[in-house]
């Protein structure tokens, strides 16, 4: 997958790392010149110093063959116009959007931005308790990016509840290293049956993440 | 108050946002002919720039938020004009006030003539100053020639 990430600051180089590490082809676009020399050296994707939202430097980004834009700079305008321009001039089919302005977000999504996400929203879901249940979490890279480990909740309609571990089609490149069921910690052995609510540590190469999230959610 | 312009659309509430030289400019010219201005610029010190005549409100605050648009009463504005130095602020102001808010004329000053294209292409009415002097200095040749 390709991806272009306007932006600056830790989060552009902690998402870059994490996406390089899942093997997707990572471009980053920053003002600040002296950023992009050290997200340069420090990342394994290719780095531009520039304004994101001008068509000329998007294009230069590799705009027309990128599938996911991202816009993460602290201000709602330039993100509105980096999703703006990338879907209307280089048909870029999905863009995600910090909204910083959390009364923003509705507004995004009607300007056509695929997904706009407000941060201050998200933390305030998290202290009302009324975030989503997420089916994947700590997502982490280990050795370089080599393994990942991750953890992925079974939801009731899995194809994979009830199911014993050893009939499982595993790829090769990755293994359930633990099972947290109930609040244990369960290490699975050939014959134990997976149920709903299961809390999977998975540990996978970048490679056949995808095929492992594909086998235990059941959706492509 | 009535606008003192006979034209028939000559807006009656306008918001202008952005009060650097083109902004107070704009603003000061509307309120004098007659029409109800609000200037809002996120720089208090910009509304320094204003005509000793201007007769309308001023407000300090990012346009970029939906509330200091509220507070400006943007879905009672007959037109909306943003003239900010910036091209990505002007036309997300220009698209809020359009589609959230409903203005019947909204338009974006953008000195990008690039940018300028992407956006008349989805229907935001746009102003390039750098364009218009661009043609303003070409027209000029054009009527030299002509004559000679």
């Amino acid at each position: 997958m390709r991806v272009i990430m306007v932006g600056c600051g830790e989060i552009v180089y902690f998402l870059a790392r994490q996406f390089a590490g899942k093997g997707f082809r990572v471009t980053i676009v920053t003002r600040e010149a002296h950023e992009a020399g050290v997200l340069s050296r420090k990342l394994k994707a290719t780095v531009l110093h520039g304004d994101g939202s001008d068509p000329v430097v998007l294009d230069q980004a590799g705009a027309r063959r990128a599938e996911v834009v991202l816009a993460l700079t602290p201000r709602d305008q330039d993100n509105l116009a980096v999703c703006q321009i990338a879907h209307h001039m280089f048909r870029v089919p999905r863009t995600v959007a910090l909204v910083n302005d959390p009364e923003n977000e509705e507004i995004f999504r009607k300007l056509g931005v695929t997904v706009p996400f407000s941060a201050t929203q998200i933390i305030a879901g998290i202290l009302e308790e009324r975030a989503g249940f997420e089916e994947i979490s700590d997502l982490f890279p280990v050795a370089e990016g080599k393994v990942t480990i991750s953890e992925v909740s079974l939801r009731p309609d899995s194809p994979v509840v009830a199911r014993l571990v050893q009939d499982l089609e595993f790829p090769e490149g990755a293994l359930i290293g633990g099972i947290i069921r109930s609040g244990e910690v369960i290490i699975p052995k050939g014959n134990t049956q997976l149920a709903e609510t299961d809390r999977l540590i998975i540990i996978s190469q970048p490679g056949c993440y995808d095929q492992v999230l594909r086998l235990l959610t059941g959706e492509d | 108050m009535k606008p003192k312009e006979t034209e028939k659309n000559w807006p009656q509430y306008v918001v202008v946002v952005g009060c650097g030289r083109l902004g107070s400019h704009l603003a000061s010219k509307l309120s004098q002919a007659g029409s109800n201005v609000v200037v809002i610029d996120c720089d208090e010190s910009a509304f320094a720039h204003l005509a000793p005549e201007f007769s309308g409100f001023c407000i300090s605050g990012d346009a970029v938020q939906v509330e200091v648009l509220q507070k400006a009463k943007v879905s009672k504005a007959d037109c909306l004009l943003a003239v900010t130095p910036d091209d990505n602020l002007n036309l997300m102001v220009a698209q809020v006030a359009h589609e959230v808010f409903a203005v019947p004329k909204v338009m974006a000053r953008v000195s990008d003539t690039k940018r300028e294209s992407v956006y008349r292409k989805f229907g935001i009415a746009t102003v390039s100053p750098t364009r218009l002097a661009v043609d303003f200095f070409l027209g000029a040749f054009r009527k030299t020639e002509g004559n000679g």
